[in-house]
């Protein structure tokens, strides 16, 4: 991969700090009028999602990590992986619970996600925005009861809990907000 | 931004335009009152600054006569203004551009708006109370300033670095900015850098916004063109201005022993050299001006971009100057 040096550096950029794949979040050039210069480089751990700030001179290089943003198709899960597919090269990766960080528990084979690589391996994987999902568990005899502010927990075909209205039953589709974890509407049914 | 097609657009409003005219007429009302004369110097001449922290942008001339010539834009016009000064010119002050090579970030921009003034016969002192007094002055319309703090650059170290910088070692500076919540790798950086560093990282985030605070007798081998403290030589008569942790000014007690600034140009360009930097050569017709004498004096150079950035409370220098470098 290629190197960077601090007039390169800018938001977005993928570089490698202490061998572990960094996003820049932020730099800004500091320069008092008569001292040294330095740049000071805010990155997220693609890996463990912190932030961490260093401040660079104007001879320092920063590695370039090669992690690109794919989408990929979400195949089966192994118990221990998840394997996605190239949909245009048909290749194959397998993601760890590490990179799934949750997604497991809203996405079914064919969900189309957005995987990050970093050489080749996932290391981070999105749920589709936007999920249509059957409920196989919730309570029938909440129905009525507004004294749990109008909603009960009904358990996803996924894994998944989420909050619902009193009137979802087991067996309907209910379309989910990932990001946040809400109820959004029905299902198509 | 929104790509190429928005770019012939100035990236400051009309507003902005409106209170850099509008500041400029107070500046120079500022200085007709006191008596300060205006003048003009190049802004491209074959003698720049050696200063190792400094790039100067340069241009071939070639015109009849000037065959081939390189010459530099100014980094700021102490050398010509110093020239004047001593050709007797008295009190001067000049609004120019000036020019800087590798400087580009929020505040930074490599062509700026540059005010520099020298008083003659006044001692620094004098000179910082001054700044201070344009400062409140030009920001009048838009904030009131509390009282200036002058405070010595020793003490801020000590209070907010709990650093000597006199007296502490390099490897506990190192440390301390090795440690510090920005961490740098050090190697290369010599004592001014650290200290520099640390005064950016740790004194710098404490000045207050809503006051001019006048930073004095920095380190004697930070001077740059300023005379050595009679009653202290380990400092120098050099000060900055700042209002919040916005660098304004850095101003002097003027070097005028030309034995002493020829040696710290010869300095510099040892440093220069050290490094590979492009080597300027020594700027004779200052030395032969300081050589004829110039007048006790004391001297500032003020970032006016940045004077207009608060006044209209901006967060870069983009939103005060109509078209930054990557749209120039």
């Amino acid at each position: 991969m290629a190197s960077y040096n601090m007039n390169q550096v800018r938001t977005g950029l993928k570089v490698l700090e202490n061998g572990e794949p960094n996003v820049i979040i932020s730099c800004d050039f500091i320069k008092p009028g008569k001292g040294q210069a330095f740049t000071r480089v805010k990155m997220r751990n693609l890996l463990n999602g912190r932030v961490n700030e260093k401040t660079y001179k104007p001879g320092d290089l920063l590695e370039g990590a090669d992690v690109i943003e794919t989408s990929m198709q979400y195949l089966y899960a192994d118990g221990e992986h998840w394997f996605f597919m190239n949909p245009d090269t048909y290749d194959q990766v397998e993601a760890d619970a590490a990179a799934l960080g949750g997604a497991e528990q809203w996405i079914k084979e064919e969900d189309v996600c957005n995987v990050t690589l970093w050489n080749g391996h996932p290391i981070l994987v999105a749920a589709p925005n936007f999920v249509t999902r059957e409920v196989v568990e919730t309570d029938p005899g909440l129905k009525g009861d507004t004294s749990s502010g109008g909603s009960k927990p009904a358990k996803l075909e996924t894994g998944a809990v989420v909050k619902v209205p009193l009137f979802i039953q087991t067996g309907e589709s209910i379309r989910v907000d990932t990001r946040t974890g809400e109820y959004v509407s029905r299902g198509k049914t | 931004m929104t790509g190429d097609a928005a770019e012939w657009r100035p990236t400051a409003g009309l507003t902005a335009l409106q209170r850099r005219a509008a500041m400029l007429a107070r500046l120079r009302a500022f200085f007709a009152e006191r008596e300060v004369l205006e003048v003009e110097t190049p802004l491209l001449s074959a003698e720049t600054t050696l200063d190792l922290h400094l790039e100067p942008l340069s241009s071939t001339v070639d015109a009849p006569g000037i065959a081939g010539r390189r010459m530099y834009l100014q980094t700021s016009p102490e050398l010509a203004m110093k020239r004047l000064l001593a050709a007797g010119s008295g009190s001067i002050y000049q609004v120019c551009k000036a020019f800087r090579g590798g400087e580009r970030g929020r505040w930074h921009n490599p062509e700026f708006t540059i005010l520099e003034w020298y008083r003659v016969g006044w001692n620094v002192h004098r000179l910082m109370r001054e700044v201070a007094a344009l400062i409140e002055t030009l920001l009048a319309g838009s904030r009131r300033l509390k009282p200036a703090t002058h405070v010595s650059y020793a003490d801020l170290m000590r209070r907010h670095a709990g650093i000597d910088p006199q007296e502490a070692s390099i490897q506990a500076l190192r440390r301390a900015v090795a440690d510090g919540p920005s961490p740098v790798d050090t190697s290369g950086l010599d004592r001014d850098d650290l200290l520099s560093r640390l005064f950016g990282e740790r004194v710098e985030p404490e000045f207050a916004p809503d006051r001019v605070t006048v930073v004095f007798d920095y380190p004697a081998s930070q001077a740059a063109m300023a005379q050595l403290n009679a009653s202290d030589p380990r400092t120098a008569e050099r000060f900055e201005a700042y209002v919040g942790d916005i660098e304004l000014a850095n101003g002097y007690g003027e070097l005028r022993d030309p034995t002493e600034q020829r040696q710290r140009l010869e300095r510099d360009l040892t440093s220069r050299r050290g490094t590979g930097r492009p080597l300027p050569p020594v700027p004779s017709r200052f030395l032969a001006a300081l050589e004829s004498g110039l007048p006790p004096c004391a001297g500032v150079a003020l970032g006016f971009d940045r004077l207009l950035g608060l006044d209209l409370g901006a967060g870069s220098i983009d939103e005060v100057v109509a078209y930054p470098m990557e749209r120039a």
